[in-house]
């Protein structure tokens, strides 16, 4: 009966589908873990990143990806929750219907034209207003965080409309603004869903790596001031996964391993944070 | 003494700020549009658009990437789509809400927020060595479709989840049966919804880089089948910026990679606005 | 007076569990050719629980059965379930139309089961709605949205929808409950011209509903069923007081 082959047709499908995803996570651990087991932990977290000498040291890398994180996380929070707030609960629905799509076309605009603004315009600007070489910490936090912005702003949004209308009348009833409430109320009680959404903003600052490549400048020490030049872990894959054979390919997967542990870890924190992703 | 400012007067300053920042970030981003618009424009001649490339891009059009980028995004959404919407309709229409099910739908929601590189790297190693694909079209659209497939099983899935219980119920009671009531009753009416993340699955592809350059490769050439090699027009815009090689054609590239992104967008809104009339 | 009457459906022992809990405990009746068998009942009762075991409906949840039921003496499991359902129909409590036209919720039933040529659907599409009492109120906007009708139409149109599939009996889910007098008088109304053609059960919280309407009446309470004979009967005389205290109010 056609239902019948509709269902194993339907299982198959399925099985590929997952299949491959499932073929994905362990490739990358396949390629990666050995390396590490073979240079020994130590090796792997010291500071030192230089294949040619047998060392794949990521630590510098990790600090120069937090580095980079956290700015993006400064310039994209405080950006993003004033729209997603205003868009919420200070404009009309008129606004918000044109505003908000318009918000989201931001997250359509490939990343390597966001490294590239970055180079031509952000660059040069700190070069010459603050110093260093212009290709810094600081140009890629703005860039991250400019790209991270429209994931803060969609899930706060949305987490602030789901809160309930009889929490506003209510708190409007016993007389307060409609700044009080949002502060005092209104956030609080939609806390989940935008905690989630910075999360995923981190998580995808983490995982961001055309944009970085082309405005950190991807020195491979630590930085000391955010004008300096940074590397990220992402950066180093891309740079280095054309020529690199043998051990130090595999160190390169074994990065792949390391981020793709961490933003799982990010994703399933923000999957508990809110029950259910957006 | 201290100062106190009045519950009006703090609403109104945070109105402005919040005002302020709103306008900023949409000023950023019409910024960063328009200003590779604006240098970018001169640069759309029909020359550009239908020209092979030549001397690395520093003279010539750029239609190799197009079609390039043509080939590898329509070829990775063919494979992509059965697959995926076909999973979330099993998920949803044969798991009855199970273990398995959530574990599977909770695996694509973790692999839906794995960085491009990670899949650069699995593609370039699996398909384009261990598979001796080499550095091809198929290599390209392979792993762009490996990478939206958990985008449109979370998205379908949402949509397919959305139908309402009685739907189904009627077409049963009716005498349907399961293929049917899925064909005709619960696809038709999640449409819109799946099409939203097939869409979305489309835009990242065609902007992508970091997957595509360790699996398509960036030769200049026309492809000629599916195991040419190809730059895609994101590929060859980083290529061109980042290199130094010729700004005015960076600048072009750009612009034809965002309006064919704005366009994609465009067609996908009204094709759902088109599809809601219809049906309801 | 013929008492003489061919049985439609006979239920045995029937019990049905959805996960741990089971919702009809050891229901056995029958049910007569065209007759209007009412089902009564406070909430939970296992009055729906009972309509969707007779269409095998309940398996789309997932519920688990045991007991005999026949079909015109056939055992129902027996039967494809397709075409069970095609011949004992279903009208759901609530009123939901299809996405789409009217027309098209009209003819979704039919073409499930074969190519129909244009001329004979629109013929099946008329007829049915005729026969529901809504023809005059929607000929002229048939491929408008279903959405647009109000909820008695809305009802109507799904008995419409179930008619054009040609059942011998139709089965309905306190039909009325969401609808103001009037729409309710119009489906009683119908279900008396139908009655002639069909067999029917009714489901109702309205024991005065099942009083104006049904020929027998089922009384349940708890997944059991506790008594069946003559509504007369069952509303001035009944068998068990369990019966009498719902009728007269006492509870449910």
């Amino acid at each position: 009966m056609k239902d019948k082959i509709a269902e194993k047709l339907l299982l198959f499908i399925a099985f590929s589908a997952i299949g491959s995803l499932l073929l994905i996570t362990f490739f990358i651990f396949q390629q990666g873990i050995p390396l590490i087991f073979k240079i020994g932990l130590s090796n792997f977290f010291s500071m030192h990143w230089s294949p040619t000498r047998g060392q794949f040291g990521i630590l510098s890398m990790i600090i120069g990806s937090l580095m980079v994180t956290v700015g993006a996380l400064i310039v994209g929070i405080p950006f993003g929750l004033a729209c997603a707030i205003y868009l919420a609960e200070f404009s009309s629905k008129m606004v918000q219907k044109t505003l908000k799509p318009i918000i989201e076309l931001l997250a359509g605009i490939p990343s390597v034209v966001y490294g590239f603004i970055g180079i031509v315009i952000l660059v040069p600007f700190i070069r010459t207003h603050f110093g260093g070489p212009g290709f810094s910490v600081l140009a890629s936090s703005i860039i991250l965080g400019i790209m991270i912005l429209p994931t803060i702003v969609s899930i706060s949004y949305d987490s602030l409309v789901a809160v309930p209308n009889t929490y506003r009348e209510g708190s409007y009833a016993l007389g307060a603004t409609k700044w009080q409430t949002v502060v005092k109320l209104l956030i609080p009680a939609a806390r989940s869903g935008i905690v989630a959404g910075i999360i995923l903003g981190m998580g995808r600052a983490i995982g961001e790596t055309m944009a970085v490549i082309m405005v950190a400048g991807n020195a491979l020490k630590i930085p000391h001031s955010i004008l300096d030049s940074v590397r990220t872990l992402t950066s180093t894959i891309a740079l280095e996964l054309g020529y690199a054979t043998g051990d130090h390919r595999a160190a390169l997967f074994a990065c792949g391993a390391f981020l793709f542990i961490i933003i799982t870890i990010l994703n399933i924190i923000a999957i508990r944070v809110t029950g259910h992703r957006e | 003494m201290t100062f106190r400012i009045g519950p009006r007067t703090s609403q109104i300053i945070a109105y402005i700020i919040l005002l302020l920042m709103t306008i900023i970030t949409i000023i950023v981003l019409f910024f960063i549009i328009g200003y590779v618009f604006k240098n970018g424009f001169a640069q759309l001649s029909l020359e550009f658009l239908f020209d092979k490339t030549r001397e690395m891009g520093k003279e010539g059009g750029i239609l190799p990437s197009i079609i390039g980028t043509l080939f590898v995004t329509v070829l990775a959404v063919i494979i992509a789509t059965p697959l995926g919407v076909g999973s979330a309709v099993y998920l949803v229409e044969y798991t009855g809400g199970g273990l398995l099910r959530r574990i599977i739908s909770f695996g694509a929601d973790c692999l839906a927020g794995v960085p491009s590189i990670i899949f650069g790297l699995f593609g370039f190693i699996f398909f384009v060595i261990q598979l001796k694909l080499g550095w091809s079209i198929l290599s390209g659209s392979l792993t762009l479709a490996v990478m939206i497939i958990p985008t449109i099983i979370r998205t379908s899935e949402e949509a397919i989840k959305a139908v309402p219980l009685s739907y189904r119920e009627i077409s049963y009671s009716l005498g349907g049966g399961k293929l049917d009531t899925i064909w005709k009753v619960v696809l038709p009416t999640s449409l819109p919804g799946i099409l939203t993340g097939v869409i979305l699955g489309i835009g990242r592809a065609i902007g992508e880089t970091a997957a595509v350059i360790f699996t398509a490769g960036s030769s200049l050439g026309m492809p000629t089948s599916v195991f040419s090699s190809t730059r895609t027009l994101a590929v060859h815009f980083y290529i061109l910026a980042r290199e130094g090689i010729s700004m005015e054609k960076a600048y072009g590239t750009a612009t034809v990679l965002i309006i064919i992104i704005l366009f994609v967008n465009f067609v996908a809104y009204r094709l759902m606005h088109r599809f809601m009339e219809r049906y309801y | 007076m013929n008492r003489q009457k061919m049985m439609k459906i006979s239920v045995e022992q029937l019990n049905l569990f959805y996960g741990q809990n089971q919702v009809l405990k050891n229901v056995s009746l029958e049910v007569y050719e065209k007759e209007i068998l009412g089902v009564i009942g406070p909430a939970n009762a296992g009055k729906s629980s009972l309509l969707r075991a007779l269409n095998r409906l309940y398996e789309i949840d997932y519920a688990r059965i045991s007991g005999k039921i026949r079909l015109d003496g056939e055992n129902i499991f027996n039967i494809p379930v397709n075409d069970l359902r095609k011949r004992v129909g279903l009208i759901f409590a609530t009123p939901v139309v299809l996405p789409g036209s009217i027309f098209k919720n009209m003819s979704y039933g039919p073409r499930l089961h074969r190519k129909i040529k244009k001329q004979e659907l629109n013929d099946i599409v008329a007829d049915a709605l005729k026969a529901a009492n809504l023809w005059e109120e929607v000929k002229d906007r048939l491929y408008n949205s279903a959405s647009t009708l109000s909820g008695g139409q809305q009802q109507r149109l799904c008995i419409a929808r179930t008619l054009a599939m040609n059942p011998e009996v139709i089965m309905m889910d306190e039909p009325c409950s969401g609808l103001d007098p009037i729409s309710t008088a119009k489906i009683e109304a119908t279900m008396l011209e139908l009655k002639e053609t069909y067999t029917f059960i009714l489901v109702t919280n309205n024991t005065k509903q099942a009083a104006r309407t049904v020929d027998r009446t089922a009384f349940f309470l708890a997944g059991e069923l506790i008594e069946i004979n003559k509504t007369e009967k069952i509303f001035t005389k009944p068998d068990d007081p369990r019966t009498d205290d719902y009728i007269r109010g006492r509870f449910g």
